[in-house]
């Protein structure tokens, strides 16, 4: 343990480090890291354990790492292994240490366990969040792990939508994980270390960066913009509101899943954007479009962002009309999408839009019959799906001994 | 795209350690002598002795419970220094494991869930670190499989050299991939010869400027992209100088640089390193597209070194050997549904998805196997 004794946090004088001085340390530190309760200042950890996931209604990050697996094995106990390693080394990086036996210090003639390059940075508030797919509970008729039974309803295959375009090669996959950061470099040495554990049990499907935060779970800060230069979430579950979170984000063990108590369900869409056509589109039309003023981001003749809307000021297909909960029976979904751009796509056009990522309770009651009503959306004609994916996050890690999995695999 | 006749048996030899790592195992047996005794119960794990010695420990589980346990030997931090599974009840196995000083846990898992009935366990002292006689036989093995895969590329593309100076390009193209198995198997020692290797079996498309082109895949592109010997036939006769001079040096009493415990170890890690990065992606044979070939020559050459080590490697590392069986066993398969004739399909005719599978198949040994070196070492 040499190498990871040093850990990235100390060496920078993380802040927690002062709480310490004089506290019992070792058993101290993840209380030191929870008393973050914020996690708002850049750099801090985000505690890892607790009864719900990091990294839904934490503080979104300013950057992102998705990755989706296979499951290469039909061995269950090596799959579990595996989970166990993960959340060990999930552990480990969102503190700012450093994986198994550290990026130095180890054998000379072997490769170090962790790949070193967030040597150095802040633990950066990476949170890793783990989901299941419905493909991890059957896949083409066989139930692999024999879990087939516990797939919760709510795991819904999502319905096809109409203007989906989606692309096999970017959708599916029996686990997912979110990363989440504040420096891109900390969040692709999460997925990039992950991956390599899982060498033999899974393999990458598919992956995505973010570069900016398209929604903030944080009302009190200036709403991010998305790529078609709009403020995006205006009105998103806030973190902090334990009532709501309860309500809309958090599935309960009288859901019908009870492993799922304290998890929540991802939905993820690649949702491409057609920056040049959007970028030759009048203002009058922009705004008519999103139903908000672009530069304020206040709802159609309104002046505030956050006055309430009057939907019969905006047009009948605008975009926050349409995704409304008042237009979708009171549905609502916490939203943690980023801004993508994978370089451009042969036809000099930027290969760019939204990696939307949505928690729910239910996707039943969520994502589906929101995305339904915006089959309407006036900004279809700018926007096509092409990816998507369906996860159930379980709950939390409660603590050392715990794993991620642990409620589904018992 | 001939495999000839000498070509390990890799399925053969993998299901040979299969069952030898379960005689080793000793499953239902007596109490190996020295062994400490671990009694896993359905609500007890008890454990013989407390404190041991830095070295390889040996102990034997008995399970008297009614339930199917597992045993794991964690480090601090959970870290999984060996396991066993699927302990059946009234069943008795050993495990081997390789223990450094420090503190552990031993951990009996009845159901095979759970995080186990835990008991701390201390070793102490500094292990004993001569020779193994059993890595010196293997070394003595590998430098023998060396010399014989040398004197098999020398004699296979003696004939491919024949037929390609003869113009008969139809036969020249038929011996061209299995000329270079014996080669591919030993890729490793013969790069540590200087510039022997860019004579050999550089790419067109990795050449430095003003530098001389030679080797196989010049003869390659001869065939497949000009479709005509012709003016080219000394670099046939180039080829066999140059293997010719990597018999001498392969031969020599004293190699020079030596073949070592971990550049033999380290060889197999690169020749997946090989796999991953040219033979997946069709780059090393982009005119013949006989890379299938090659990619089945490095994996044999990598399996013969874990082969030869295997026994030690599962003493040291258990886990690593099981990962290392099942990725070999992996590879294998993938590349089975390429087979065609006594060789391989085109590697041109095989699709994103299929290429996928195989890219997956050589990370998911690749992993471990970068792990030899260092378990060897230990």
């Amino acid at each position: 343990m040499s190498g990871a004794g040093l850990s990235r946090r100390r060496m920078l004088g993380y802040s927690g480090a002062g709480l310490l001085a004089g506290a019992a340390a070792g058993a101290g530190l993840d209380r030191a890291v929870s008393s973050h309760g914020d996690g708002r200042s850049p750099g801090t950890a985000i505690a890892f354990h607790g009864p719900h996931q990091a990294g839904i209604a934490t503080p979104v990050q300013d950057r992102l790492h998705f990755a989706a697996f296979d499951v290469v094995t039909d061995d269950r106990a090596r799959l579990v292994r595996l989970l166990r390693d993960w959340t060990a080394a999930a552990a480990a990086m969102t503190e700012g240490r450093e994986v198994g036996g550290g990026a130095t210090g180890g054998v000379a003639v072997a490769p170090p366990d962790d790949t070193g390059e967030a040597l150095g940075l802040p633990p950066s508030r990476l949170t890793l969040t783990i989901g299941f797919g419905p493909t991890l509970f059957e896949k083409d008729g066989k139930d692999r792990f024999g879990i087939r039974e516990r797939r919760p309803a709510a795991l819904v295959d999502l319905p096809h939508f109409p203007g989906d375009a989606l692309d096999p090669d970017r959708s599916g996959g029996d686990i997912a994980v979110q990363a989440c950061a504040d420096d891109p470099q900390v969040a692709v040495h999460a997925v990039r270390n992950l991956a390599r554990i899982g060498f033999g049990v899974v393999a990458v499907r598919w992956s995505q960066l973010g570069f900016g935060k398209t929604s903030s779970t944080t009302p009190d800060t200036q709403t991010p913009r998305n790529l078609f230069g709009f403020k995006d979430g205006t009105e998103n579950i806030a973190g902090t509101d334990a009532a709501l979170l309860e309500r809309h984000v958090w599935s309960a063990a009288a859901d019908g899943a009870d492993w799922m108590a304290g998890g929540s369900y991802l939905v993820a869409r690649r949702i491409r954007m057609h920056i040049e056509t959007w970028d030759r589109t009048s203002l009058q039309e922009q705004e008519d479009i999103f139903g908000r003023d672009k530069r304020e981001g206040a709802p159609a003749g309104l002046s505030r962002e956050r006055d309430t809307p009057v939907l019969g000021r905006m047009k009948p297909d605008a975009h926050v009309r349409l995704a409304r909960p008042e237009t979708n029976g009171g549905a609502r979904i916490l939203r943690r999408g980023y801004s993508f751009t994978d370089g451009t796509d042969g036809l000099g056009r930027l290969e760019a839009g939204l990696f939307f990522i949505a928690f729910q309770r239910d996707p039943r009651k969520g994502f589906v019959p929101i995305q339904r009503s915006l089959a309407a959306d006036a900004l279809n004609e700018y926007i096509q799906h092409v990816g998507s994916g369906v996860y159930a996050c379980p709950p939390g890690v409660r603590g050392p001994g715990d794993h991620w999995g642990r409620t589904l695999f018992a | 795209m001939r495999i000839p006749s000498h070509s390990l048996a890799l399925t053969g030899a993998a299901a040979l350690s299969m069952s030898l790592l379960a005689a080793c195992g000793g499953d239902d047996g007596e109490p190996a002598a020295g062994a400490a005794t671990i009694t896993a119960g359905d609500d007890k794990c008890e454990v013989g002795k407390k404190d041991y010695t830095a070295g390889v420990n040996q102990f034997t589980v008995t399970n008297t419970g009614s339930k199917v346990t597992e045993v794991y030997v964690y480090a601090p931090g959970d870290k999984i220094v060996t396991e066993r599974e699927n302990i059946g009840p009234g069943t008795r196995v050993s495990l081997v494991v390789q223990l450094s000083a420090g503190k552990y846990q031993i951990a009996c898992k009845p159901g095979m869930v759970g995080d186990g009935i835990r008991q701390d366990i201390a070793v102490t002292g500094v292990a004993q670190k001569g020779v193994d006689p059993r890595v010196e036989k293997a070394l003595t093995e590998y430098k023998a499989y060396v010399i014989e895969q040398t004197n098999a590329t020398i004699a296979e593309t003696e004939r491919f050299a024949g037929a390609f100076k003869a113009g008969d390009v139809g036969r020249a193209k038929e011996l061209y991939a299995s000329s270079r198995i014996g080669w591919e198997r030993i890729e490793p020692v013969a790069e540590s010869f200087g510039d022997l290797d860019p004579r050999v079996d550089a790419r067109e498309a990795d050449l430095r400027p003003g530098e001389k082109w030679t080797g196989w895949h010049r003869l390659e592109k001869a065939l497949w992209k000009t479709g005509s010997t012709k003016g080219e036939e000394r670099y046939a006769d180039q080829l066999l100088k140059d293997l010719g001079e990597l018999k001498t040096k392969v031969n020599a009493v004293r190699l020079d640089p030596p073949i070592t415990q971990t550049s033999m170890t380290n060889g197999a890690k690169e020749l997946l390193d090989e796999v991953a990065t040219g033979k997946v992606t069709g780059e090393e044979e982009a005119f013949s597209h006989t890379d299938l070939v090659d990619f089945r020559a490095n994996v044999d050459g990598a399996f013969k070194v874990y082969e030869l080590l295997r026994a030690v490697v599962q003493e040291r590392d258990a886990a690593l050997a099981k990962d290392l069986d099942e990725g070999f066993t992996k590879v294998q398969d993938a590349l089975k549904k390429h087979e065609k004739g006594d060789g391989y399909v085109s590697y041109d005719t095989v699709g994103k998805a299929d290429r996928k599978v195989l890219a997956d198949a050589v990370n998911a040994l690749g992993e471990p196997l970068s792990k030899l070196a260092g378990a060897v070492a230990k």
